[in-house]
């Protein structure tokens, strides 16, 4: 079982663990690239949310109230919840528990499923009013920015499941231990572009 | 075998409350007028947003123990974004 002892020896050139504070990328470096890439990119759409929203404030603010917060404010805690249960799962893999991994990853992907359904329940209450991402500008802005975010969680949640495959090997090698600490933090990624998308869409007027 | 109270005894924990707290806090002052001025209250909220952006990152991410430039990289980012998005919106109509 790979270890962060193990990791960080690695990234010392193999030399004994000093005293001082080991440094540690968690997971490989092109994931890295590639989960600040799409932060970079979901930035640059929250900006446009934001240039947009200042065109039309009435239009915005009078949509606003149409969306119910408690879903925004239920899928930020399902997400929270859920990357607790991840950083667990990883620190429990680091520390050689068996079990434990693929239960707390397994809960972790059942808070995937509570937000897609209710995901799925708050779209289809907009949609049964007649607010189509064609009706205006918001809610063209709210569909394409919660579906691009949605289609990350789908992806988070395909990686959730392959950890889960990892976490039941009895032992993880040093690629399998960087593929899982990746693999956790796009999962977090995906609740951090969640905090920021319910504060812009549903809180702020 | 590590067990799961062990695990959850730890500042992992304690950040999850905070971030759950956070939220809370977020949900008022965009709902409630906890603030005068609502557009000090939307800059609060996405103030908070950020923090907590920032959180998940260095603690669930494990960035606070990750090599200088990717903390360099993601605290920038935090920053930066957070203070585009409030100048944003301060200075809309």
């Amino acid at each position: 079982m790979a270890t962060l002892e193990d990791a960080t020896r690695r990234q010392n050139g193999g030399e004994p663990i000093t005293r001082e504070r080991v440094r540690h990328l968690p997971g490989e470096l092109g994931t890295w690239v590639f989960i600040l890439g799409d932060m970079t990119v979901f930035a640059l759409l929250f900006g446009i949310f934001m240039y947009y929203r200042d065109k039309q404030p009435a239009l915005f603010a009078h949509s606003q109230l149409t969306l119910h917060k408690s879903f925004g404010v239920i899928n930020t805690l399902l997400l929270l919840t859920s990357s607790l249960c991840v950083v667990t799962a990883v620190r429990a893999v680091r520390k050689g528990a068996q079990r434990l991994p693929t239960i707390l990853l397994g809960v972790a992907v059942v808070c995937g499923l509570g937000f897609t359904l209710n995901k799925f329940l708050e779209w289809g209450g907009l949609l049964s009013h007649h607010h189509y991402p064609d009706t205006n500008n918001f809610y063209m802005y709210f569909f394409v920015l919660t579906g691009i975010h949605f289609f990350h969680l789908l992806l988070g949640m395909g990686v959730l499941t392959a950890l889960i495959v990892l976490s039941r090997k009895p032992s993880l090698s040093e690629k399998e231990m960087m593929f899982f600490e990746g693999g956790a933090c796009f999962w977090h990624m995906v609740d951090l572009l969640w905090i920021v998308l319910f504060a812009l869409l549903y809180l702020v007027h | 075998m590590a067990a799961l109270p062990g695990l959850l005894r730890s500042r992992i924990t304690v950040v999850w409350l905070f971030l759950i707290a956070a939220t809370i806090t977020s949900l008022l002052l965009g709902t409630d007028n906890l603030v005068s001025g609502v557009k000090l209250a939307s800059a609060l909220v996405i103030v908070v947003a950020f923090v907590k952006v920032r959180f998940v990152g260095m603690y669930f991410m494990e960035i606070g123990n990750a090599p200088v430039p990717l903390r360099a990289i993601f605290q920038g980012y935090c920053a930066v974004v957070c203070t585009v998005l409030v100048v944003m919106l301060l200075t809309s109509h």
